[in-house]
């Protein structure tokens, strides 16, 4: 099987600091990837980096998605390709609804794509059915995007986000932290409700928990820059037991 | 770039064709350069002036001789001449039949982003006289009439002076007095057309009045002066401009409007803003001097929206007077500038009656290397027992190159007065951007987006259809302004 997602010793770093090194790994279509690490070992970089933060340089290596090279593509590019990052701390937009501001995300992705953009009642009607799946209320798409919401709220809106804009690659940064057991299930209940054979996930992560509620397929160990270990799910299992003392 | 063939020329095409009420009777000629009491006299007679309104001109000039220029605004420019200056033209006439083929592409794709309909784009470029798409049984006819079947009276100034001399007498310059600056001087003592709007007592007018559908001299917009008035219980919606870019050879502007707001009735006039802000370079564009100010009897309303995108120099407050008891007068505002342009524009709330209420939303954003300043002036008289102001003030820089200052003042002289005041200054974030971007808006719509949200409180008290041009021009007037 043709690669989704290819990483190929890449060096990237944020100022003077390097962060990303020599790092490589291959994301399969309709697989489920956990990246497991300490802190500071770069997985959130990797994330921002494969979405075109320009806070970030990319100083060597190669990043092809769908045989393409994202070096040379806009975050927004990147985006309507098909790539999705759940930010680990959602950006407020005032004074812009979430009904506003996904309509205009979809529609740029529509015309990137060269297909008609919805009209308002498909639109509305796609929004609902995607927003009830997931516990959110009208009154919760009138806010404007992340301004008041909890953290619970959040990550669920960052969910919806993925949920209605149908990425082919979504990286959820930390989509666990600071969430209680419920709002974890709904998170968790999303993202399983969107497995689909073409559509692949990278969970970055620190716990166990939330990868007893999203089953992965494959789960990489970063330290310190780039992959130590690839394995199964028992790679988190001994994880949680051993920490990350092997590794270093 | 496109010479002066957009709107100035459908003014001038359509000054002696305008079938519906709103034609000059001016003959076609030009004063010379400079400005002295002949020219006065000309530009009174060439309009058939009444000998009162000559005079109120001479006065207007003798005060405006011995005034200056005001430098107290924080705007930079070359010494105007101003002797040096036109201050008379009549119309001309349309030389040429053109296609809209031979436009600038560049204008018509500003037009085709602000989703202004293809005969629309036929006037603003020339290509069509204004009657031609409002022929017989058009908007402007049908409007016309169903406005007279309620007394209201909506024409130009130099309409009214001919056939409603009495009106005008009773209330020009009663609420900018020639006297009141050195702008307002010398368009009282020049001013060339403009709107006149009346509304009897009791009357609610039942549509949007635009000053684009009242297009007609072909300078009417250097020296514009307008006169709203609204009797008791009465209600009017005025909208002065439109979102597509104008331009004119002439480069000072300075209008007056005047509304009086009787008792109980209410006024809501609406601008937006978009004169030719000059080039990337800060070269030409429009220096805009307007003085607007109304005044509020008892129990009255008005309220101002404006949206400023154009001009190189915009120097511009527009007021009100709280004069009556439990009078109520709100200011909205968003103020773009970009590249080298300069704005400096607020307004004034002075509370003279009891229980009278202001509101004060001004959001102005800056990029480039413009700069814009917000000044303001809250005043509580001795006797505005129970009067409350409050003002809240928002900046938005875009890059490090532009700057933004506030300056309000106070003065309260009551005790029982309240005024409020908040201020913030905020950039477009680099996280902003990327959130926003990372769900596939482009940089241009994505800074858009984030402007528009920041606009949000004033644009909600436009018409509904003018904010939504006026959210798009936002956009344009943006558009590069990051990275």
């Amino acid at each position: 099987m043709k690669n989704l997602l290819e990483i190929k010793n890449l060096n990237a770093c944020v100022g003077e600091k390097q962060i990303l090194k020599d790092f490589s790994f291959e994301i399969e279509p309709g697989k489920v990837y956990a990246i497991m690490g300490p802190n500071g070992s770069g997985k959130s970089t990797l994330s921002n980096v494969i979405a075109g933060n320009p806070v970030y340089s990319v100083t060597s290596g190669k990043m092809l998605f769908k045989g393409k090279d994202l070096s040379k593509m806009t975050p927004d590019v990147r985006a309507n390709e098909g790539i999705f990052l759940g930010f680990q701390y959602p950006i407020e937009i005032p004074g812009i609804s979430y009904a506003q501001f996904l309509k205009q995300a979809l529609t740029s992705k529509m015309k990137y794509l060269g297909q008609k953009p919805l009209d308002a009642v498909a639109y509305i009607k796609r929004l609902k059915v995607r927003a009830q799946a997931l516990g959110v209320t009208d009154e919760m798409l009138k806010r404007p995007v992340n301004v008041g919401f909890s953290g619970g709220e959040k990550k669920r809106m960052e969910t919806l986000q993925m949920a209605f804009l149908e990425p082919d690659f979504c990286i959820l940064d930390e989509m666990d932290s600071g969430l209680d057991v419920d709002a974890l299930k709904i998170v968790a209940d999303g993202v399983n409700l969107m497995r689909e054979e073409n559509r692949s996930f990278l969970l970055i992560t620190h716990y166990e928990r939330l990868l007893d509620l999203i089953e992965p397929d494959v789960i990489y160990i970063m330290v310190d820059g780039h992959i130590v270990e690839k394995g199964d799910k028992s790679l988190a299992r001994k994880l949680e037991e051993n920490g990350y003392a092997d590794y270093k | 770039m496109v010479k002066q063939e957009t709107l100035a020329t459908v003014q001038s095409l359509s000054a002696d064709k305008y079938k519906y009420g709103f034609e000059t009777d001016v003959q076609s000629d030009v004063a010379p350069k400079g400005l002295n009491e002949n020219i006065i006299r000309f530009i009174s007679n060439q309009k058939k002036e009444p000998e009162w309104l000559l005079n109120f001109r001479l006065k207007a000039y003798a005060k405006w001789k011995t005034m200056s220029e005001p430098h107290w605004a924080k705007v930079n420019y070359d010494p105007i001449d101003y002797q040096d200056l036109y201050y008379y033209a009549a119309p001309k006439k349309q030389e040429d039949s053109k296609k809209l083929e031979d436009v600038d592409p560049k204008i018509l794709e500003t037009y085709e982003k602000l989703g202004i309909p293809l005969n629309e784009q036929k006037v603003l470029a020339g290509v069509v006289a204004v009657d031609a798409i409002f022929d017989s049984v058009s908007v402007a006819t049908t409007y016309k009439a169903k406005l007279a079947e309620k007394g209201i009276i909506f024409c130009s100034m130099g309409e009214a002076v001919q056939k409603y001399p009495d009106l005008v007498k009773k209330y020009l310059g009663t609420v900018v007095p020639y006297t009141d600056n050195f702008f307002a001087a010398l368009n009282s003592a020049v001013f060339s057309d403009g709107s006149f709007v009346f509304i009897p007592k009791g009357v609610r007018c039942p549509m949007e009045l635009s000053s684009y559908f009242r297009i007609n001299a072909r300078n009417a917009g250097q020296f514009e002066r307008t006169l709203i008035v609204c009797e008791e219980d009465a209600y009017v919606s005025y909208l002065e401009g439109c979102t597509a870019p104008q331009r004119d050879e002439n480069q000072l502007h300075a209008a007056i409007v005047e509304i009086v707001v009787l008792d109980r009735a209410e006024v809501k006039y609406s601008t937006v803003q978009n004169w030719y802000p000059g080039d990337k370079d800060g070269k030409g564009g429009i220096y805009n001097f307007v003085t607007k100010r109304g005044i509020c009897h008892n129990d009255a309303k008005l309220s101002w929206t404006q949206v400023e995108t154009g001009s190189a120099i915009t120097w511009k407050y527009p007021s009100c007077i709280l004069k009556g008891d439990n009078s109520v007068g709100e200011f909205y505002s968003v103020a773009l500038t970009n590249n080298y342009q300069q704005a400096d524009t607020g307004t004034k709330m002075i509370h003279l009656g009891k229980n009278t209420k202001s509101t004060i939303v001004s959001k102005g954003i800056s990029a480039g290397f413009s700069n814009q300043t917000y000044r303001g002036l809250v005043k509580m008289a001795p006797n505005a027992d129970g009067a409350r102001n409050f003002s809240k003030c928002d900046s938005l820089l875009i890059g490090s190159n532009c700057g933004a200052h506030t300056v309000p003042v106070q003065e309260n002289a009551n005790r029982n007065a309240v005024i409020e005041h908040e201020a913030t200054t905020s950039k477009i974030s680099d996280e902003q951007l990327f959130y926003a971007m990372q769900r596939g808006l482009s940089e241009n719509e994505a800074v858009s987006l984030i402007v528009n949200g920041f606009c949000k409180e004033v644009m909600q008290h436009l018409p509904m259809e003018f904010a939504i041009e006026a959210g798009r021009l936002i956009g344009i007037s943006l558009e590069g302004s990051v990275g």
